[in-house]
């Protein structure tokens, strides 16, 4: 069972898999990190995405990867709209509420798209759906290779847009001292819908990445959300160095539970982790104390 | 008051004439059906496939002139929507029962089935199960129960004895088993069937592996699969899970000698075929299936296409279970419960287009009934066993 | 109380309905109806009174289902047993969640999480281990009898769960009351903490005296607040009380460590006084307890109480006292 044919391809699979989850937290992580909401639509929003992606190509032809142009910003105008409109005005501002309109969002969403795509599963077949490239005893689909080096691309560009740009001095500002950036000149309504919008944009990258390897129906999005909750607490919220390192950890967690475990089995690894860390380290590897 | 007295003559004149069913154009009362699948939720899909199928059973038969023994009497659907759970299944019963239904043909799922049977034997309301295959659903004593197709474990015991006929045929090329199924009902009941016939017909099962629904990846079972190696991989599974595991099967580069699904989730499904050409071809599956050599099945799928929906199995099962009903009410000359439940319980029922022996309920489970086997041939789903039945020959085992 | 008395009419009410009507429909909406109040309260406990978002209680009603299954298929307990016995587990299994939880201090969003995270591995192991059925999940076998908690008609369930979602009602509305409880006794302090600092700016230790009167606003408070229906009538009084009972304590409490100073160490002297009036408080809270055991009602315990006060202050303002 150890055997290292099996071992190396399962690590292999997992760290290509953790990148896709690592994506999916990015967004998710810098929703909390500044707005501190726990957005409960995450998963809801990846389907949304899916959906997008998978009419993109049936409809218009256009393949997945290069339909990241046109899927980034709607999603960014999507996410944008949600907080501004939605979120901000049904929450007044508390916590508790914000994690229920959330909750209310992915049921109205999950529900939508039942209503307009019925609840049958849809694939898109590409000319690389197929193609596997062999590193060593594995065969590694390319798909996946493709979207670990798109996670890194895009924490690069997220943590460039937040580190570097005018929008993420002001994005840090809000975050460490809401009032003092309001008082500063700083638009708080404005700059929370943008992060909203940034959050749900990489969800859009996430989705054109994992659409050709993988399947959508008005569920798919709540076989993500734990995943994501639990990788944005493992590497702490807020921090994008944090879930892409939570993304590859778990991912490798999954892979090799599964084969440890069996395959019903070894999901608990991953929610065991997030219990564990949650009482013992709740502010992950790298965020700040909660 | 002459013209009150020939106000009254007249009206008495009237009421007489009808009284009389055929005077005067008036319709013999519609028999009410309910019509309950899960046309909501996770289940959607099938749901409304087998309503489709329901909806054009009672189409047929009305435009056929009805019910003849009640005077034409038309079928009337009342339709139910279970949400994919048996407590709205239940709760549909109760409304179908209040409405006066004569009887009920549903539920898709076994676990709606269980309930709705349960809920509708209170009433003593005849109930046709069109697929739910769990063989609890007929094995509990329910008078008003009744299931024209076949359970999983007919279905298991003709898949193996299926796979040994077929291997020997081809000079017994096959020894080792590999299983793969789902954690809930179907997979587990399918498995631990399939585990128990198999050595007795001389086949080693090496591993049985289970996972959970919705899986996302099959890499770590496709490893195994490939470290196992056995010459028949046997998967029974739903849609999603049974089209990743293929495909990331495809992926790695395994392939075993046969793929031999029972009641398979996608392997006899047009729509799994369709987007997985290759993926699919040569997979063997045994389950429900229509009458290839029956001219009506061709019809029927001619008139199914032609909506563009595919031909799935949930369809036919439904369309047969409507038409079993029919003909029962037929017999029974009327629309009293009661008299439906006995003329099930003695149905002789052979108009159908399913390739079934004859009609005989023990339990409320037709005897008759059976799956078939089939393969994918260039894109086309084609019977291979029972010989009555072949439309092709099979391709066992599929590389040498 | 109003509450129990409204959860009174409303078991009534609900209990006549398989009377009045035979109707599967009606009977199977009732039914489903006090389920999801059941439900509910059992969330609104937690979510309502407690103020934590719980997300994940499907566990304690998973653990009660699988328990209830198990016990009875099995253990082959009769269901009636195992209802108790399952409710204690999910009991215990909440009590280990909370514990857990909020022994790490865990609360808002992160205790929403943890709770979901809690759910999900115990579904991931009930349907992975075998005594719970794995995937396949247990059926109990079909055997209509009310000794078995099957009934054959909609009646007998509706029944269970109505006496089922009255304790729970009574169990929550005890606890509102308890809540508000709390609240009023806050009132109080605030009153306290307002008197005893007015006395300490205005009294003097030698006019300790002084604050004497306002042991008679105290005494002549009591049997007020026990007419009282009016809320912010009772608010005010009780900020009243508690100022009253403020400038009242203050200087008796430092005079008494003055001269207690003066006959025995300070240390001690301290120590005695503490004892008196935990004593005191003991006594007083033992004999309301009594009796309102005994079924006295408000207002001649609220007398009572005042008389001491009445008959210890009096007097003394008459005497001179030295300091």
């Amino acid at each position: 069972m150890l055997d290292l044919n099996i071992l190396f391809p399962s690590l292999l699979n997992g760290i290509t898999t953790g990148a896709v989850y690592a994506l999916i937290a990015l967004g998710l992580t810098l929703i909390y990190g500044v707005l501190h909401i726990i957005n409960f639509a995450h998963g809801a929003a990846l389907m949304v995405a899916l959906y997008g992606v998978y009419m993109l190509k049936e409809k218009l032809g256009i393949d997945p990867y290069l339909a990241l142009p046109i899927m980034v910003p709607a999603m960014f105008v999507l996410g944008y709209a949600l907080q501004r409109g939605v979120i901000n005005r049904a929450s007044h501002g508390k916590d508790e509420n914000i994690l229920l309109v959330t909750l209310g969002i992915s049921i109205v969403l999950e529900n939508l798209a039942l209503l307009f795509f019925k609840s049958d599963t849809r694939t898109i077949e590409t000319a690389y759906t197929l193609t596997t490239v062999e590193i060593g005893p594995a065969f590694i689909a390319l798909p996946k290779l493709v979207s670990f080096a798109g996670a890194l691309v895009v924490s690069a560009v997220m943590l460039f847009i937040v580190q570097k740009t005018d929008l993420g001095r002001a994005i840090r500002a809000v975050s460490k001292e809401k009032q003092g950036a309001r008082l500063m000149g700083i638009d708080v309504d404005h700059v929370y819908a943008m992060c909203f919008g940034l959050g749900l944009a990489s969800l859009g990258a996430a989705a054109c990445f994992l659409m050709p390897a993988y399947y959508v129906n008005p569920q798919v999005g709540n076989g993500f959300v734990l995943v994501a909750f639990t990788i944005v607490v493992l590497g702490g919220m807020g921090s994008f160095a944090g879930a892409l390192l939570g993304g590859l950890l778990i991912g490798v967690v999954e892979s090799l539970g599964g084969l440890l475990l069996g395959e019903s089995l070894g999901q608990v690894g991953i929610f065991v982790i997030f219990i564990v860390v949650l009482l013992l380290r709740p502010q992950g590897f790298f965020g700040a104390k909660a | 008051m002459t013209s009150r007295r020939t106000f009254m003559g007249q009206s008495a004149a009237a009421a007489s004439a009808l009284a009389f069913p055929l005077v005067g154009g008036a319709q013999p009362k519609p028999i009410k059906v309910g019509v309950l699948h899960p046309v909501t939720g996770a289940l959607a899909y099938s749901g409304q496939q087998c309503r489709m199928g329901a909806l054009m059973a009672i189409e047929d038969i009305n435009k056929a002139g009805g019910i003849k023994s009640l005077g034409g009497a038309k079928i009337e659907a009342m339709l139910g929507d279970a949400q994919s759970s048996p407590q709205a299944g239940t709760a549909e019963i109760e409304k179908m029962n209040e409405a006066g239904v004569s009887a009920v043909v549903g539920a898709f799922a076994s676990a709606i089935c269980l309930a709705t049977t349960q809920a509708a034997a209170k009433y003593n309301l005849p109930h046709v199960v069109d697929v739910g295959v769990a063989d609890q659903i007929v094995e509990r004593g329910l008078k008003n129960t009744f299931r024209f197709g076949p359970g999983y474990k007919k279905c298991a015991e003709v898949a193996v004895a299926s796979l040994h006929a077929l291997n020997t045929a081809a000079g017994k090329p096959a020894r080792t088993v590999m299983i793969v199924h789902e954690e809930s009902l179907f997979g587990t009941g399918t498995a631990n069937l399939l585990a128990k016939e198999l050595p007795g017909y001389g086949y080693e099962v090496k591993e049985i592996i289970k996972h959970a629904n919705p899986t996302r990846d099959f890499n770590n079972i496709a490893l195994r699969i490939k470290q196992v190696n056995p010459d028949i991989l046997i998967p029974a599974n739903y849609y999603n899970e049974y089209a990743l595991l293929v495909r990331t099967m495809q992926q790695q580069k395994i392939t075993p000698k046969a793929i031999y699904s029972v009641l398979g989730g996608a392997a006899s499904s047009y729509k799994f075929v369709k987007e997985f050409p290759e993926a699919a071809n040569g997979i063997i599956d045994c389950n429900h299936w229509f009458n290839p050599k029956d001219k009506r099945s061709a019809e029927l799928k001619k008139r199914v296409e032609a909506q563009g929906q595919f031909f799935s199995y949930e369809v036919f099962m439904t369309y047969t279970a409507m038409m079993l009903l029919a003909d029962a009410i037929e017999r029974a000359k009327s629309p009293d419960r009661a008299a439906i439940i006995d003329a099930l319980a003695s149905s002789k029922f052979q108009n159908h287009i399913m390739p079934y022996g004859p009609t005989q309920f023990v339990n409320g489970q037709n005897m008759g009934a059976q799956p078939l086997m089939t393969q994918v041939h260039k894109g086309d789903i084609k019977v291979i066993v029972p010989r009555d039945y072949r439309e092709v020959e099979p391709i066992f085992p599929l590389k040498g | 109380m109003k509450d129990f008395r409204n959860i009174a009419l409303f078991v009534l009410l609900v209990g006549m309905v398989p009377f009045l009507t035979d109707s599967g429909v009606m009977l199977n909406f009732v039914m489903t109806a006090l389920y999801a109040c059941l439900l509910s309260q059992a969330w609104n406990v937690l979510g309502g009174f407690g103020g934590q978002f719980s997300f994940g209680h499907a566990l304690f009603f998973g653990t009660g289902a699988y328990v209830q299954a198990i016990a009875q298929m099995q253990w082959g307990l009769s269901p009636w047993v195992a209802l108790p016995l399952a409710m204690a587990f999910a009991a215990g299994v909440g009590a280990f969640v909370g514990a857990a939880s909020f022994r790490y201090g865990l609360k808002g969003s992160y205790f929403a999480l943890v709770t979901l995270a809690f759910a999900e591995v115990f579904r991931i192991v009930a349907t992975s281990v075998s005594f719970t059925g794995a995937g396949v999940g247990l059926m109990l076998p079909l055997q209509e009898s009310a000794a078995n908690m099957q009934f054959a008609n909609r009646a007998g369930f509706i029944w269970l769960m109505l006496g089922l979602v009255a304790l729970a009602l009574c169990i929550t509305a005890w606890l509102k009351n308890s809540r508000f409880g709390a609240y009023l006794q806050a009132v109080v302090a605030l009153g306290v903490m307002g008197g005893a600092a007015m006395a300490a700016s205005t009294c003097r230790i030698f006019n300790a005296r002084r604050a004497l009167p306002w042991g008679l606003v105290l005494a002549a408070l009591l049997p007020c607040m026990a007419i009282t229906k009016v809320l912010w009538l009772a608010v005010v009084m009780l900020l009243l009380a508690g100022w009253a009972g403020g400038m009242l304590l203050v200087p008796l409490n430092a005079l008494l460590a003055h001269r207690g100073a003066k006959i025995m160490k300070s240390g001690r002297s301290i120590a005695v006084q503490g004892f008196n009036e935990n004593l005191s408080v003991l006594i007083m809270l033992g004999l309301y307890s009594a009796l309102l055991a005994w079924e006295w009602t408000l207002l001649p315990i609220m007398l009572l109480f005042s008389l001491p006060l009445l008959v210890a202050i009096k007097p003394w303002q008459a005497r001179t006292w030295k300091t």
